[in-house]
């Protein structure tokens, strides 16, 4: 996995309540495209027009937010639909972190198995930073993981949380699948206790 | 310690504690579908890793696959292409697929439970935000993604920080015509799309135990659209009576031991809550989407709502541009809307009981002359239980199409969309813009209420013409 650990870009506000991962990007994109290549279907329902021109008027659009890699979201940012392509697609088209009041659980775990940073701060907060973002485009932002702090240009830096087993995995690029396959023996007691306890969880239909 | 029925489940499964409230959990039953499962083992086969419990993993196209009577691989594209790929993996990983015309095949989340797959207490896990659907026979299932599922398949376990519990009570008893679609919808409406992040949560009451395990399913289903990842209803008699004789689940003197384990799930009396919630069943009537958010709900007898009458600015910007989407007009009626299309299937409403209610409707009846209507079965053993008591042709002697099992219109993978800028009700879950198809409008209801449009050619109260 790609490690995490500062991003410095443009951040967006995208400010909708309840962006769901079916407009993030729709299922049909997902059943022929690589990952790496979404980048240009990521929020296509409100990027570009029934002619296929991207409209003018959708955030994403406006330079220099073409270049963003970061996004200010609403509360509920990702809910919906499970799919890992949603992470897959902001990714690929630059984005690195996601601020917002609350995320879908399902995306908040995706983004993390990406490399990707979900921060969560209180709305008035990304109000806030919205208010700047739009006030000056082009200044940086920066999410700085090593630091656990959101810095707006020439702004106070806003500290955020995140668990430390998260931040540790992100910081070295570790996914959760090589730490649990060091568990084998674990898994393997647990299983040979919990079959004498629940037989039928173990032995489907027998 | 006084326990919920979550803490109990959750705790059962813990392999390991890995700190700040955080566990390796156990997987007792993966579910695996034609768009993640195929994927899945692919990650899995270029990490040069096999997976573990094969005989826990259960897989079935569902996504992909037509709908079209006489379907193949072949019919589309998409299934032409993942189903073969899901059927030679799970050959080589000696993982049961119920195959595309088997007559186990079906929606995943309505086979787990008719196939005795998913069981009171179990944890199951499925790459599909719907496996909450399982919650309604007592297991805790919640949906993963493509990282998290080779997670599974690898190891059989998952790493997952323990949610915060809520119970949600309906009180009083639902009126006549109101169906479990409606208890949820009018739930989501009042708490909010984003009221459950975070929380597992157990439906409780006199409302819900009255409910039979399909309609426990309906409303478990639709747990994920107000935020929550897990939804569940405490097993009872009647769950037990639902399960005993079905093929994977447990026999002779198993069942019995299983039973009186299953009796001891249910949450103590003093359990704590991190939240309790309480909604008036007698209150709710048939409910009917307006907007692009399941949250986007009122009742059918309601007018459309007004942005300027919104709570706050975040959602009276959401409210214009769901109405915009939507071609709606606030302050109208929401009834009498006309309808092209009408959908009746799905893991939240593709049971028997479902259609069972929407034939009710039906029966006698035609569809309006402009509507094109879909019955998608939920599974074969669905489709077969409906055909052997003549409700396919209830269905069809009224203009309605009856397709093969799948999850078709849903979510529209298979290539059966509603056209841009047309409008559909649905007895799906999502009316996210686009989910049918671009620029799809989406109406969610009842098998009931959709019937009626079918019948109307516009949105109507089916309270009316029954
Ligand atoms: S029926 Fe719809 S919601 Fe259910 S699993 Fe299929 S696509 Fe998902």
């Amino acid at each position: 996995m790609d490690p995490f650990h500062a991003t410095t870009g443009p951040a967006c506000p995208l400010m909708a309540a309840n962006v769901d991962t079916d407009v993030i990007v729709r299922i049909q994109r997902l059943t022929d495209l690589e990952p790496d290549a979404l980048g240009p279907y990521a929020f296509e329902t409100w990027r570009y027009r029934p002619d296929g021109t991207p409209d003018p008027a959708f955030v994403l659009n406006r330079p220099p937010w073409t270049d963003a890699t970061i996004l200010l979201a609403g509360p509920n940012f990702g809910c919906g639909s499970s799919r890992e392509g949603a992470v897959w697609a902001l990714k690929a088209f630059g984005i690195r972190a996601i601020i917002a009041p609350s995320f879908g659980a399902i995306f908040y775990n995706n983004m993390f198995q990406n490399g990707m940073m979900p921060v969560v701060l209180p709305a008035p907060d990304i109000e806030a930073l919205a208010g700047i973002a739009r006030a000056q485009p082009d200044a940086p932002f920066q999410v700085d993981l090593q630091r656990q702090v959101v810095v707006p240009p020439n702004g106070t830096p806003l500290p955020f949380e995140v668990e430390a087993r998260r931040r540790e995995a992100l910081l070295n690029g570790l996914d959760d699948l090589g730490l649990t396959l060091k568990r084998d023996a674990q898994i393997t007691s647990f299983e040979g206790a919990d079959r004498q306890a629940r037989p039928w969880a173990h032995e489907p239909g027998a | 310690m006084a326990r919920t029925m979550f803490d109990k489940i959750w705790d059962a499964h813990v392999v390991a504690d890995l700190g700040e409230g955080t566990a390796l959990l156990h997987v007792d039953r993966h579910l695996l579908h034609d768009l993640s499962g195929g994927n899945g083992l692919d990650l899995l086969k270029a990490r040069g890793l096999s997976v573990r419990s094969p005989h826990l993993t259960f897989a079935v196209p569902d996504h992909a696959v037509s709908t079209q009577p006489g379907r193949t691989d072949g019919s589309v594209d998409v299934s032409a292409r993942l189903v073969p790929r899901l059927r030679t993996h799970t050959a080589r990983h000696g993982i049961k697929l119920f195959d595309i015309n088997d007559r186990e095949q079906g929606i995943v989340h309505v086979i787990g439970p008719e196939l005795g797959l998913s069981l009171p207490g179990l944890l199951i896990a499925c790459g599909d935000s719907h496996t909450s659907t399982h919650g309604g026979i007592g297991a805790m299932a919640f949906g993963i993604g493509s990282t998290e599922l080779m997670h599974v398949l690898a190891t059989q376990t998952l790493v997952q920080k323990r949610p915060r519990t809520m119970r949600v009570t309906f009180t009083g008893m639902p009126g006549q015509g109101i169906t479990p679609k409606d208890m949820i919808l009018h739930l989501i409406g009042t708490l909010g799309a984003s009221g459950g992040d975070g929380y597992a949560v157990e439906y409780a009451g006199d409302a819900i135990r009255a409910l039979s395990i399909e309609g426990r399913l309906t409303v478990c289903n639709m747990s994920i659209e107000w935020g929550a990842k897990i939804g569940m209803v405490a097993p009872d008699d009647k769950t037990f009576a639902f399960l005993e004789g079905r093929p994977y689940a447990p026999k002779g003197p198993r069942w019995d031991e299983a039973l009186s384990a299953w009796r001891t799930l249910r949450s103590d009396e003093n359990a704590h809550f991190d939240r309790d919630e309480t909604i008036d069943a007698a209150r709710i009537e048939p409910q009917v989407t307006w907007g692009t958010s399941p949250e986007h709900t009122i009742s059918v007898s309601a007018r459309i709502p007004d942005p300027e009458d919104a709570p706050d600015a975040t959602r009276r910007d959401a409210w214009t541009a769901a109405l915009a989407y939507m071609g709606l007009k606030p302050g109208a009626r929401i009834a009498g809307t006309p309808v092209d299309h009408v959908f009746i299937g799905s893991c939240t409403n593709g049971r028997l009981s479902d259609l069972e209610d929407a034939a009710r409707v039906v029966s006698g009846k035609s569809c309006a002359p402009s509507v094109r209507a879909w019955v998608v079965p939920g599974s074969q053993q669905v489709s077969a239980q409906a055909r052997a008591q003549g409700i396919d042709r209830i269905f069809t002697d009224a203009g309605f199409h009856w397709r093969e099992p799948g999850c078709s219109m849903c979510v529209a993978a298979n290539g059966e969309t509603v056209p841009p800028g047309e409008r559909a009700m649905s007895t799906t879950n999502r009316n996210f813009a686009g989910r049918q198809g671009p620029r799809a409008r989406t109406h969610l209801a009842s098998p009931a209420m959709a019937a009626a449009a079918a019948v109307a050619g516009c949105i109507t109260d089916v309270r009316t013409s029954l």
